[in-house]
């Protein structure tokens, strides 16, 4: 509901010119008022714990912040098309123990091994999005059983061995540390897949046809537009970026087994929703996404520095959860007031 | 498969019955219980029955008003972390002195309060219950872990652990099985023969029509996920009591289950058709199936494999047998069945 200019179905309402136009400015700017209230709290924090605000420590939130946020940026994509990916987080792990272990056994190397992994990762989507579009299964129920299957899949291939640390090719691993210019390379990674989404949403018809399949469909099919091809290719990209997810996840964490990533879907969903993708599809973007990873890995830490136990995360992930839809749907609702008030004017 | 009324004839009857999800179900059960018997001799003795069904009931019993919930159009993901919570509280007050029937009732209140919260926010706030209930999700098990922290409490009175392992005396029906059956019975009978199961239909149907009928969505939806919370938390304590210990990461992973054993029932993910008959099938299918994959050494993970296949297929072969259907209504110049009609559990009401 954030950015609501990027659908053409609602461009009219943020268009008058009433008090309810502040507003459709905050609601657009997801992203800003993200970015605001980790200023404001990262204040705070800073005050109660000085190591917040150490280049070492921010370099360590966004490092592990950017693992979450390329599959939040694939999710981002799907979610636009009114649909949903809930395998993210098996192929993530599908992906890291096959990666992890084609090289333990040396059989590839490194680069060929990310390769191998990209590749899962893509090979997976396709079926996801073949399974939505092809066989119309409704995507809610394809992704939770693909979740199911890919799972599986991984606990088959893996069985009870876990890749050690030692198992992985000597600087592998050290690639998650790596910076280039001062800035860590995940954090580009996860920028340049931003700033390449971004562009591609923007200004090319894929893009544009997207915002337009999860705006509204029926609309979305009498123009003409392939809906099933652009579903497929959001659900095969969302695939993809899970897999470059799944080879950052090997270079960050380094011990890999058949659970490695389970649960990891909240953090990935809650981030597309906290960055004010709409789950009924149509708007969103990738930047909000990202930020919504961010945003929670913001916090994470924050709460460690702060002194309250890790008990604390998944209660308080809940509570950002259900203030961001909350957030969201108070501002759409007083956007429509003030845009039907301004009409009888 | 369709509501189509046509004037049933003997044989247009029988061939809609035959044509019916459950029906289906039924035989795939038939089947899978002759593959085991096949494939193991212990397979067909009753402790090994018993032992199959016992393992599954937490998860059957949140299936029923799961049930309800998806067939007037919502979801509920908060039921796992909400039998996390009940077990958590249930150990943290049995650890601090309190007595059972003291802690049960108010681990039960803890539950419907849970799913009024989803509820309030669901049905009054407008929000989607898709992203709500991931909240809380996350926010009832982040409870349950500041609630227990990472000990177990494993201390229970034998007179606790026997609800969730013991039989029912001279019997191997195990008493969560007995839990099960009755709540089956009531909600079946509550959806399928009362006017408030009616009402839930509309809603999942025509939210927006069944408002206009005098329909009161927002109090039938609250009251389905109280239902719900207060299911989850039930489904806790025998969590709880099955394996004589308190958790707060009691029940992980079961929401995945619970919504694949719904949906193998026949319920359809966008709401409005669904039976309870048919979920019942459905849990006995997966505790079969589970079972004949044990026998056959395949371990519970590798399991998820054919749970996730068969929740795919369970919505792939019907739409392909509808499409089926019409193809050859169509060659023999038949009526053409309604363009927007829903294949998948589709089931005659009236």
């Amino acid at each position: 509901m954030a950015s609501m200019a990027e659908t053409p179905a609602t461009v009219a309402l943020g268009a008058p010119r009433t008090p309810g136009q502040w507003l459709s400015t905050i609601a657009r700017q997801r992203e800003l008022s993200l970015v605001a209230i980790m200023v404001v709290l990262g204040a705070f924090v800073t005050i109660a714990a000085p190591q917040f605000l150490t280049v070492a420590n921010i370099s360590q939130v966004a490092v592990l912040a950017s693992v979450i946020a390329v599959a939040a940026i694939g999710e981002a994509l799907v979610v636009i098309t009114r649909n949903v990916d809930l395998s993210v987080e098996a192929t993530i792990g599908l992906v890291a123990y096959c990666v992890a272990h084609v090289l333990e056994l040396h059989a590839l190397d490194a680069p060929a091994a990310i390769g191998l992994g990209l590749g899962i990762g893509l090979v997976l989507g396709m079926i996801n999005g073949v399974i939505v579009t092809l066989f119309k299964v409704p995507a809610i129920v394809a992704t939770l059983g693909t979740l199911s299957v890919f799972r599986g899949v991984d606990y088959l291939i893996a069985g009870s061995h876990q890749v050690p640390l030692a198992g992985l090719p000597p600087g592998f691993s050290e690639t998650a540390q790596a910076s280039v210019f001062g800035i860590p390379l995940f954090v580009l990674v996860a920028v340049v897949v931003v700033v390449i989404g971004t562009v591609i949403l923007r200004w090319t018809r894929f893009g544009r046809q997207l915002y337009a399949v999860g705006s509204n469909p029926e609309a979305a099919a009498i123009l003409g537009i392939p809906s099933r091809l652009v579903v497929f290719t959001a659900f095969s990209l969302c695939g993809l970026l899970a897999g470059v997810a799944g080879v950052m996840w090997v270079m960050e964490f380094g011990t890999i087994n058949g659970t490695s990533a389970t649960g990891v879907v909240l953090a990935v969903v809650a981030a597309v929703v906290v960055g004010g993708v709409n789950i009924f599809g149509g708007s969103g973007t990738l930047a909000g996404a990202a930020l919504g990873a961010l945003f929670l890995g913001f916090i994470a830490n924050a709460l460690i520095l702060v002194g309250l136990s890790q008990f604390w995360l998944q209660a308080i992930y809940g509570v950002v959860i259900l203030a961001a839809v909350s957030a969201d749907a108070i501002i759409l609702r007083r956007l429509k007031r003030a845009t039907s008030r301004a009409g009888v004017r | 498969m369709t509501t189509a009324v046509a004037p049933a004839s003997g044989e247009r009857r029988w061939a809609r019955l035959l044509a019916r999800w459950e029906t289906l179900l039924l035989v795939a059960l038939i089947g899978l219980i002759v593959l085991g018997t096949y494939l193991s001799p212990f397979f067909l003795t009753p402790g090994n029955f018993s032992n199959l069904i016992a393992a599954l009931m937490e998860v059957a019993i949140m299936a029923l008003p799961m049930t309800l919930i998806i067939v007037a159009g919502e979801i509920d993901l908060s039921v796992e972390s909400m039998a996390g919570l009940a077990s958590a509280i249930l150990g943290f007050l049995w650890a601090a002195g309190v007595p059972l029937w003291v802690d049960i009732p108010l681990v039960l209140v803890v539950g419907a309060l849970g799913g009024l919260l989803n509820g309030l926010l669901v049905a009054r706030g407008g929000l989607p219950s898709l992203v709500v209930t991931l909240g809380t999700l996350a926010l009832f098990r982040g409870l349950a872990l500041i609630v227990l922290g990472p000990r177990g409490i494993s201390d229970f009175p034998a007179a606790f652990t026997e609800l969730g392992f013991g039989h029912v005396p001279g019997t191997l029906i195990p008493w969560p099985f007995v839990i099960f059956l009755a709540l089956a019975l009531l909600l079946g009978i509550v959806l399928h023969r009362t006017w408030i199961g009616r009402q839930v239909y509309a809603i999942g149907k025509n939210t927006g029509a069944a408002r206009f009928s005098g329909v009161r969505v927002t109090r039938v939806k609250v009251s389905l996920f109280v239902l719900s919370g207060l299911i989850a938390a039930l489904a806790g304590i025998i969590l709880t009591s099955r394996l004589s210990s308190a958790r707060a990461d009691a029940g992980s992973g079961m929401t995945l289950t619970v919504v694949t054993v719904v949906l193998l029932g026949g319920v359809n993910i966008f709401g409005g058709s669904g039976t309870i008959p048919g979920v019942v099938l459905a849990v006995l299918a997966v505790a079969v199936m589970q079972n004949a994959l044990r026998l056959a050494h395949v371990t519970v993970e590798v399991q998820s494999i054919a749970l996730g296949l068969l929740l795919i297929l369970s919505v792939v072969i019907p739409t392909f047998a509808h499409q089926a259907k019409s193809a050859i209504d169509r060659v023999r110049g038949g009526r053409p069945p309604p363009a927007d009609s829903v294949p998948h559990g589709e089931r005659a009401l009236s």
